[in-house]
């Protein structure tokens, strides 16, 4: 009697060793899903309720202007973030591909920014972007008196202080990532193409970046991805002010879910965030698992 | 004829000399913009606060003082308690040493069966947990504090490393399966035929192989569950706060004077570990970092 218990066990194994993180996922990731979608069609305030309501809190999510700001940023901020590290992370690729003695340690530096903590880095900048102690001031006494660079503290100019730290932070990475994909080009075209005496810019337009077209995918989603979750640097850097000009969605969710007591806003704004997610990373997984399923 | 050629690459020669000059020359600046900020907060957390009002941001300390590395690691203030980050150092610690294990076991052990024991449905499972990873976690936050409430771990450490094990599962079962997938099936239906079972395939001839996938996982881990604020300051309370936290109320506490210099120790503490992680291993760092990234 023991042995087809046995056999059946061994059968199901690999089942029900995948079970456990299976039902874990299904649970945490999409139930949860599920619950704060349903919250955000209610009129949940400080304790959740379950009577469904309509869109009200998306109505008044969008009648904020603390939302309208904080929305609004996450496209400014996420455009210029997304554009800079790519264009500052193809360039030093190219730079760095050029037979540089000293690659390995540039490499270590350009990259060793990705190793720390969002919450370290905005403190780091906050320092230099001190207007009164930072940079500025470091300017101006070597004489510039006129020399300003208050963006920090200066509403309208903020968003770009996060942006900066941001790009700072990240751009290594696409480094990186270009770097490995300028590497696995063919150097048979290559060289091909240095025999024929095609100059080396037009070899990189022409040849060599098109043919990384899957990388600069592979950067724009997880540079976006980044982005929208963006949410600890501007704790650090602004704490989402002056005001709320540096406010994100990640940011304003988490002062409406757990300063405000506002859970019908919070749930409402995280479900706004998870659609912009949405629509940039399902293409992206479907497109990516399809193509593996067939090779 | 000679002669023009001999021109011409006497010309091209000194083109490209200045063109490597140009290139060096970029390639350090970029350099000096990544050193900046670890260089200003180095001096200034060495510099006394009386030097700080009085000199310059990237002027090297005049007078080298530890004081405020003291103070960071053991009488800082986050918020009301003054004990330094040194309590919610070791919060971290135990936090992720723990989280990441059993982050990375479960990896293993499911990469494993989606990579080599397909069976109906494996795929989309593996689908639906990769999905898991691309979640922005504001969405799950809400239940998920109340679901901590209900088992009675709310801002415990035990139910910060339940969260973190939970939204680690997707990443490092993408990590095993792609290194498992590249392994040929025909290991496993040799290992069968002599009488093997699942687990001592998995135990004696994956394990031993995988020792450069576990490297990059539990890095990857290690560096995001250290570096995490999110989950730290939605699910921790006063004495359970991990160090990213902790240096944030120390940082933002507007009580006081304000002393930058103990600012930048306690963050330099806060990103040793993490910082140490990438100098001894960057190879794997980076691969993990690529890993997610890059088709496999």
């Amino acid at each position: 009697m023991e042995f087809p218990m046995s056999e059946w066990l061994e059968n199901h194994l690999p089942k029900i060793v995948l079970a456990p993180s299976f039902i874990a996922v299904l649970v945490f990731v999409y139930g949860f899903i599920g619950w704060t979608a349903w919250v955000s069609l209610t009129r949940s305030k400080l304790l959740p309720k379950y009577e469904i309501k309509g869109f009200i809190q998306y109505e008044k999510l969008f009648a904020s202007p603390r939302w309208d700001t904080a929305f609004e940023n996450l496209f400014v901020f996420g455009a210029l973030f997304i554009i800079i590290a790519m264009v500052v992370g193809l360039l030093l690729a190219i730079m760095l591909d050029q037979q540089i003695r000293t690659e390995g340690l540039i490499r270590t530096i350009y990259l060793y920014p990705m190793a720390l903590s969002m919450i370290v880095t905005g403190t780091a900048w906050k320092w230099i972007l001190n207007p009164g102690l930072g940079l500025e001031a470091t300017i101006k006494g070597w004489g510039y008196n006129d020399f300003s660079f208050d963006w920090i503290v200066n509403s309208e100019m903020a968003i770009y202080t996060i942006v900066l730290a941001a790009v700072w932070q990240s751009s290594g990475f696409v480094m990186a990532l270009f770097l490995a994909g300028l590497r696995s080009v063919d150097g048979e075209i290559i060289k091909a193409a240095q025999v024929d005496g095609i100059p080396t810019w037009r070899i990189y337009t022409a040849i060599i970046i098109p043919s990384m077209a899957p990388i600069f995918l592979s950067a724009f989603i997880v540079l976006s991805h980044l982005a929208i979750k963006s949410f600890d640097l501007v704790i650090a850097l602004t704490g989402g002010g002056p005001g709320y000009s540096t406010d994100l969605p990640a940011t304003y969710m988490y002062a409406m879910a757990f300063s405000r007591g506002d859970i019908g806003q919070a749930a409402s704004s995280a479900m706004i965030m998870m659609l912009v997610v949405f629509t940039i990373v399902v293409p992206y997984l479907y497109s990516e698992l399809r193509t593996k399923n067939d090779g | 004829m000679a002669d023009l050629s001999f021109d011409q690459t006497q010309q091209s020669k000194f083109g490209k000399t200045t063109l490597r000059i140009i290139l060096y020359v970029l390639l350090t600046l970029f350099a000096l913009y990544y050193l900046l900020p670890l260089f200003v907060m180095v001096t200034t957390s060495l510099k006394s606060l009386e030097e700080i009002r009085t000199g310059s941001l990237i002027a090297l300390p005049r007078e080298i003082t530890f004081d405020a590395w003291k103070i960071a690691w053991a009488s800082a203030c986050t918020g009301i308690q003054c004990e330094g980050l040194r309590p919610y150092f070791w919060n971290s610690v135990l936090l992720a040493v723990p989280a990441v294990l059993l982050s990375t076991l479960l990896g293993a052990l499911n990469g494993y069966v989606v990579a080599q024991w397909r069976f109906r449905g494996a795929n989309l499972i593996f689908s639906l947990m990769l999905f898991g990873c691309f979640i922005p976690f504001q969405v799950v936050l809400l239940p998920m504090a109340r679901l901590l409430g209900l088992m009675g771990i709310a801002g415990t450490i035990p139910g910060l490393i339940f969260v973190h094990v939970i939204y680690g599962i997707g990443f490092t079962t993408l990590f095993f399966r792609n290194y498992y997938v590249t392994i040929p099936s025909e290991l496993v239906k040799a290992a069968k035929v002599d009488g093997a079972n699942f687990l001592r395939i998995f135990w004696s001839i994956f394990l031993p192989l995988s020792i450069p996938i576990i490297v990059v996982t539990v890095i990857w881990q290690f560096t995001q569950i250290w570096n995490d604020f999110l989950f730290g300051v939605s699910f921790s309370q006063a004495g359970t706060q991990p160090v990213t936290v902790a240096l944030n109320n120390i940082v933002n506490s507007t009580t006081g004077v304000k002393e930058y210099n103990v600012d930048m120790a306690a963050a330099i503490i806060a990103a040793l570990p993490t910082l140490l992680v990438y100098v001894v291993a960057g190879k794997y760092f980076i691969r993990g970092l690529t890993a997610g990234s890059v088709k496999g």
